[in-house]
């Protein structure tokens, strides 16, 4: 890599993936009038593409006066490409499949009460394409069949309802962008550094373009009893039959939602389809998936997953109960952990910042750990409990800088280091830590997951 | 009379607006029906704290121990002390605890972890929880007197209640006054978005947007050791082709230069046009059976979990179609160690699958 890095631009490998003697040979043989030959050749390259595409040749210009990229023309720009509905639901490029949701090895025993992580690394925008969503699964997921899904309303109510999904689709929509983050997004790092790239330190966190029907709309159709009606019970219909309290407060704002879509379609069997819940700025576990039945009552209901989980231990031996807030975070993603930078001179610093409270206001930037900051720019418009991207230019001279990013939300908070966080919270809450990240360039350009005193 | 004026008014508005814009339930006509009584009953089962909710019943000690033995043990070990699982149930709290209603071991840093028992506040909680989603692969598939039971069996692993007690919804208020953590909640935060809990405290840290100068020189304090370098697999693989930046090679040390030809890196990358052979296709179809029966629940590819591993099985039982199918239908227990196997429902069909496919070899 030093060799990469040290001698310039990155280029590919001539022709993309066939050698110069290959072209030469494909040419001679064209000439002869063998076409399978030449099919088979390219397909041959094709398959195994994406090998030198990683390459990191670092030759100037070449010999014979010019790129043989440029010199040469592709066969994709001499010949007949695919036709339309080749696929019927298009797929990623063959050269992205290192782009992929993971499970973070060793963090859970089965797959069915599990988390995978998105990969924040490789994502632009705010937008999270819906089959890279993180994640989280209490007792495995399923795929339902809308014709057969319900959702009853019932509880402090004039009416028991029930609902069918065509029904749902039938009432007035809304279509929100909204982040929804795991609770115990970066648990892992509470103490120490734990797990190398910010996938898993901080993959746990999505933002989709939610459509569905405000909650408020299907309380009112039932009767509900809005005043004595402080809490609302939401329950799923997997066979965990997650149960979460959510505020009536929150409900009566008019943001929290039934959601069937995510980024222009139904949601994805993972994300609940056909009916999951939607309550911004609060932490996953309460999004209750494949949504069956919504309780209206008067006291909490204290759920396996408000009592026994995502309860945050303080340093006195109390748990704090119905922590529910994301609390203002940000995070660099690129450059992250596990990157390389591949040499000195400019680059674009870019990562993501949310806050459960409102909208971003504000992400400033250091690469000396801390210690001086610049303002990002971010990019607009910027939504309420949304993901914001922002971005910051950066000349990279070579020496080891600590990237760090902190966000400020339209509270007027401004996401707190480890030091102060663990002040107040010790090092064994596991959820919610929205401290500062870290990210060491060293002189290699190999970037690392630290934490700084 | 009242009747129709209403629906001379309603035709009014109609004739106006041209929408149907009447308040409350005709403001969305022909949307949603009222819920019958059985319906509700189907499927409203959440039990609260203060045991709104719980059905009348109960179940002993005694029969809890064998419903445990039969259908939790395995995954929660005998004593609900199992950590291989899931997180241990059971331990980590005492006779005082009982008495003072916190879990005194909560507050020692050095305790290394933290048991469902040393936690949870409410006993409505447990009794709720066992009801709606245990066992793990049969959800809901227990009676009311056996979820009395199994709760009161693991009330019992705590020193809560004694050997001969009988958990009933007569008592469960009484039990929940010997809760070991009942005093450990509090909701005197600023995380829950709502009054509802009187409190609307202020965030608990106020750091402040200063740009210059603001701390000495960093000093790295945590990172990772070189031994988990790849503990996450290769890092190469794990990162776009193209772009400013690409994946560490964590195979190799840092700072070694990788092979210039053909990096490690680069096989994954390449798999995503990977034929499916006809002995793929095979194995790929055990492997949708093995989850769809919830095998994998107890078994994993290569690592053991409550069961052996699916390669160990292979490596054991080689060419064993007809023993592995029964094994897979019947269950047992010695073969692999003390916890046994249930039997399990599934048709033959399917037993035969999943068995040919471990006893060729378990590929994937």
């Amino acid at each position: 890599m030093q060799d990469a890095l040290s001698s310039g631009r990155i280029r590919k490998a001539p022709e993309n993936f066939l050698n110069k003697d290959g072209i030469k040979t494909v040419v001679a043989e064209a000439k002869n009038g063998r076409r399978d030959f030449i099919r088979n050749a390219f397909a041959a390259a094709a398959a195994g593409a994406a090998v030198p595409a990683a390459l990191a040749q670092g030759n100037p210009v070449p010999t014979e006066g010019g790129d043989p990229n440029i010199l040469n023309l592709p066969e994709h720009s001499k010949g007949l490409g695919q036709g339309v509905a080749t696929e019927g639901y298009g797929k990623p490029s063959q050269y992205e499949a290192n782009v992929q949701r993971r499970q973070s090895p060793g963090l859970t025993q089965t797959t069915q009460a599990s988390v995978s992580f998105a990969p924040l690394q490789s994502l632009f925008g705010i937008i999270t394409p819906s089959g890279l969503h993180f994640e989280r699964h209490h007792q495995g997921w399923w795929d339902i069949d809308p014709s057969k899904h319900r959702l009853m309303i019932n509880g402090m109510v004039k009416t028991n309802k029930v609902f069918t999904m065509d029904e749902i689709m039938r009432l007035p929509s809304v279509s929100r962008i909204h982040f929804i983050e795991c609770g115990a997004n970066t648990a892992v790092e509470w103490g120490n550094v734990a797990v190398p790239t910010v996938q898993y330190t901080h993959g746990m966190v999505s933002c989709s373009e939610f459509t569905g029907v405000p909650l408020i709309t299907l309380l009112e159709l039932a009767g509900a009893d809005l005043k004595n009606g402080k809490f609302v019970l939401a329950e799923g219909a997997d066979g965990s039959s997650m149960t979460r309290t959510i505020p009536m407060e929150l409900i009566k704002s008019g943001e929290v939602f039934v959601a069937y879509g995510q980024n222009g379609e139904m949601l994805r069997p993972e994300q609940g389809y056909p009916l999951r819940l939607i309550v911004p700025g609060v932490q996953g576990v309460s999004w209750v998936k494949y949504l069956r039945r919504i309780e209206v009552g008067d006291k909490p209901y204290a759920a396996k997953d408000e009592a026994v989980h995502y309860i945050d231990l303080m340093p006195n031996g109390l748990h704090r109960q119905y922590t529910n807030i994301q609390e203002c975070k940000s995070v660099v993603t690129t450059p992250s952990g596990g990157q390389v930078l591949l040499d000195k001179g400019f680059y674009n610093i870019t990562g993501l910042a949310w806050s459960g409270r409102g909208k971003v206001k504000r992400v400033d930037v250091s690469v000396d750990g801390g210690r001086n900051w610049r303002t990002a720019r971010l990019e607009g418009p910027v939504q309420n409990k949304a993901l914001t991207r922002f971005n910051i230019d950066w000349v990279w001279d070579g020496k080891p800088a600590i990237i760090q990013s902190r966000a400020m939300d339209d509270t007027g908070y401004v996401q707190p280091t480890y030091k102060q966080l663990r002040a107040v919270r010790g090092t064994r809450s596991i959820y919610h830590n929205n401290a500062i990240q870290s990210w060491l360039v060293q002189e290699s350009g190999e970037v690392k997951n630290v934490q700084v005193s | 009379m009242f009747r129709f004026r209403k629906a001379v008014l309603t035709a009014a508005l109609l004739a106006v607006a041209g929408w149907a814009s009447a308040q409350g339930v005709t403001k969305f006509p022909g949307i949603g029906r009222e819920a019958t009584p059985k319906e509700v009953a189907a499927w409203d089962i959440d039990v609260r704290p203060d045991f709104k909710g719980l059905p009348a019943g109960s179940g002993s000690v005694a029969k809890g121990q064998d419903v445990w033995e039969g259908k939790c043990a395995h995954c929660h070990g005998i004593f609900g002390e199992s950590g291989e699982v899931f997180s241990p149930l059971v331990g980590g709290t005492t006779a005082e605890d009982i008495k003072t209603g916190r879990v005194a071991n909560l507050q020692r840093t050095d305790y290394p972890g933290r048991t469902t028992l040393m936690k949870v506040a409410t006993v409505s909680t447990l009794w709720d929880y066992i009801n709606r989603a245990m066992p793990w692969t049969a959800p809901k598939s227990l009676t009311t007197e056996e979820v009395y039971a199994v709760t009161a069996f693991l009330l019992n692993l705590g020193g809560i209640v004694p050997d001969n007690f009988v958990l009933s919804d007569k008592n469960i208020a009484e039990v929940q006054k010997r809760m070991p953590n009942r005093n450990g909640m509090t909701t005197d935060h600023a995380m829950w978005p709502g009054k509802e809990f009187g409190k609307g405290a202020k965030p608990d840290t106020k750091n402040v947007a200063c740009m210059k100068d603001c701390v000495p020189e960093a000093k790295v304090a945590s990172f990772l050791p070189d031994y988990a370098r790849n503990a996450h697999g290769n890092l190469a693989e794990q990162n776009r082709l193209v772009g400013a930046q690409r994946g560490a090679d964590t195979t190799r040390p840092e700072g070694t230069a990788p092979a210039t030809s053909a990096p490690a890196a680069a096989p994954a990358a390449a798999k995503p046009a990977a034929k499916a052979d006809s002995a793929g296709a095979d194995n790929k179809a055990a492997m949708a059976l093995t989850q769809k029966h919830s095998c994998t629940a107890c078994h994993a590819m290569s690592n053991k979990l409550v069961g052996p591993s699916f390669q160990e099985i292979a490596k054991k039982h080689a060419g064993k179609v007809d023993y592995l199918a029964g094994k897979i239908k019947a269950g047992g227990s010695g073969v692999w160690g003390p916890v046994p196997m249930p039997a399990q429902s599934l048709s033959d069909a399917d037993a035969k699958t999943i068995a040919v496919w471990l006893s060729s070899g378990a590929g994937k």
